[in-house]
């Protein structure tokens, strides 16, 4: 109410300032972006370290062909990975969130806390008792094996997903549905999954995206030939007979699933990261 | 009749469920006690050896000198991390709450390390703090050199001591954006009509966000230090793409990898799983208690 109101006002200037901000800001965030686009787009003859940062003559395909020829296999494993534990995972969720909506059972008090923890653990607290399990089955080594584990593991996060998701399906649709008579899996066929695109969206994003850049699982559980995106990424940057080039276009490739992803179903992308940080 | 239908679904629903619950109980926590059994167990070699030694492990842990530099780089890390996030976090979103042109775009921008490994992360922010000098230097330090920057050439993640503090840029870029979007979550539920209040009663704009704004974003402080805390304490793919093994810049999820599965020495390695697991649970559990609680008061 003083007379300070009036200095206050200032704006434009101010305003000029915060674009500015944002464009430092924003160039921080596309750096790696940059000079992973430059060096994959530049042909052998131009890759130089003194003009790293300059911007290719035109468009070449050296780095990538030669980053496709190095990670061929391993795309093909990680897409063998990715797209059975995804789709098996949000079935799990999708039906695991279903019944611990509807049915409040005994013991319910303690199940989800212990669901909720199961999120955080560090992976190294089970990872013995899990190469031991995984030598004891004989999957050890194998696509299989490493896509039953992210299943597992994500069973807490998917299930407690769709559970946030279906606890606002409303109570009188369902009542309404039991009073006609049906059953369990009918309440689920006819209520609960026809409205459930988002949650399944939210979860497939959310597997596809963990299992995609997960390295630890990978690292440990398959063998040279079963390696997934990541593990021969990392192993082609460590090696010496690989060009700087080659491992920045190859980054690249190792990216750009999750990138196309994030980038048309980016809203669904955050939600995911929303669910499995904060809500339970 | 009722009743009998009502029995049948809970049966169903057991069955349904019980796969998924009982493969949690025995992977998470049957595993979590098949660890602790392994870290008091005298196991070395690729045989297993459940021969009881007590803590033996655990004490050996806390006077070897590699695991002293393992709590001392997640520490440093872990400080310039989480704080390097809340920091980036809380200005991006103040920044993009301002009404700018483009919001949604730079949004996006800002969160999109996100979709994208800590491998692929390590392996490009590895060559951007490429550390050669002279005529092999490249990455930031040869864009420094060249626009005259050159006090900022640095030796990065190879400073000896200080390697660790560099890891946490590539860690900053790739977890500030959605330190960003968890603020802007919580900038977006303050109600307009309380910045108005404050503004009419003379406090400026920078007033506001520090008496205000600043005050009623706490519990997203918590939450979001809670969270990369806990990011900090397991980071591991991260130091192995831009460092790979070197001690120097170790940390304890890479100490229990090499030590386990690389020297053989299984029950120091599941001795270092339960204490990471233990640092885990002492930051999570009081605010998975609270979460839980809040959800069923309301």
């Amino acid at each position: 109410m003083r007379a300070r109101v009036a200095d206050r006002p200032r704006r434009p200037p101010t305003r000029a300032w915060l674009y500015i901000l944002l464009l430092i800001m924003a160039l921080f965030y596309l750096l790696p972006m940059y000079i992973m686009l430059v060096t994959g787009f530049k042909s052998f003859d131009e890759v130089s370290l003194k003009t790293m940062w300059n911007l290719p003559s035109g468009l070449a395909f050296d780095n990538f062909v030669a980053a496709y020829e190095q990670l061929a296999p391993h795309l093909w494993n990680s897409l063998r990975l990715v797209i059975p534990t995804a789709a098996i995972s949000a079935m799990l969720g999708s039906i695991n969130g279903f019944v611990l909506t509807r049915w409040r059972f005994p013991g319910a008090d303690i199940v989800f806390p212990l669901l909720l923890f199961g999120m955080f653990i560090p992976y190294q607290s089970i990872l013995i008792p899990l190469v031991q399990f995984m030598r004891t089955t004989g999957l050890y080594g194998s696509i299989p094996g490493l896509a039953l584990t992210h299943i597992i593991y994500g069973i807490p996060i998917t299930t407690l997903t769709f559970r946030s998701y279906y606890i606002t399906v409303p109570k009188e649709m369902v009542e309404a549905a039991r009073i006609d008579g049906a059953g369990l899996l009918e309440t689920y066929y006819h209520i609960f999954l026809p409205v459930s695109a988002p949650a399944f969206v939210v979860v497939l994003i959310w597997q596809f995206t963990a299992a995609w850049n997960d390295f630890l699982f990978a690292v440990v559980l398959t063998n040279p030939e079963n390696w997934p995106i990541t593990v021969a990424l990392n192993n082609l940057a460590g090696s010496q007979i690989i060009a700087w080039n080659v491992q920045m276009a190859a980054s690249l490739v190792a990216a750009i699933p999750t990138l196309i992803i994030y980038i048309f179903l980016g809203r669904y992308f955050l939600r995911g990261l929303m669910s499995g940080a904060l809500k339970g | 009749m009722a009743r009998k239908k009502l029995d049948k679904d809970t049966i169903l629903a057991i069955i349904l469920v019980a796969p998924s619950i009982l493969a949690v109980l025995i992977f998470v926590y049957g595993f979590i006690a098949w660890s602790m059994r392994v870290s008091f167990s005298n196991w070395v070699g690729l045989l297993p050896n459940y021969e009881f030694i007590g803590l033996r492990n655990y004490i050996e842990l806390l006077q070897d000198p590699r695991f002293h530099i393992d709590i001392r780089n997640t520490v440093v890390f872990t400080v310039l991390f989480v704080g390097g996030c809340l920091f980036l976090g809380v200005g991006l979103a103040i920044l993009l709450d301002q009404g700018l042109r483009g919001e949604s775009f730079f949004r996006s921008l800002f969160l999109f390390p996100m979709a994208i490994s800590f491998i692929v992360t390590g392996v490009v922010w590895r060559w951007l703090m490429n550390p050669a000098m002279g005529s092999r230097m490249s990455g930031l330090n040869l864009l420094f050199d060249s626009v005259g920057l050159d006090f900022l050439v640095n030796k990065w993640h190879t400073t000896p001591q200080w390697g660790i503090a560099a890891i946490a840029i590539p860690a900053i870029w790739q977890m500030s954006g959605y330190t960003m979007a968890l603020y802007l979550g919580g900038l977006r539920a303050i109600p307009e009509s309380l910045r108005e209040a404050a503004r009419v009663d003379g406090a400026s704009e920078v007033q506001v966000y520090r008496r205000i704004i600043l005050p009623l974003l706490w519990p997203v402080t918590l939450s979001a230090m809670i969270i990369l805390g806990h990011i900090s304490l397991k980071v591991f793919d991260l130091i192995v793409a831009v460092a790979g093994k070197q001690v120097s810049l170790d940390v304890p999820a890479v100490y229990m990898w090499t030590t386990t599965f690389d020297g053989q020495f299984y029950g120091r390695g599941a001795s270092i799983g339960i204490l990471l697991l233990l640092s885990v649970a002492v930051l999570v559990i009081p605010y998975l208690y609270q979460s839980l609680r809040e959800e069923s008061t309301s």
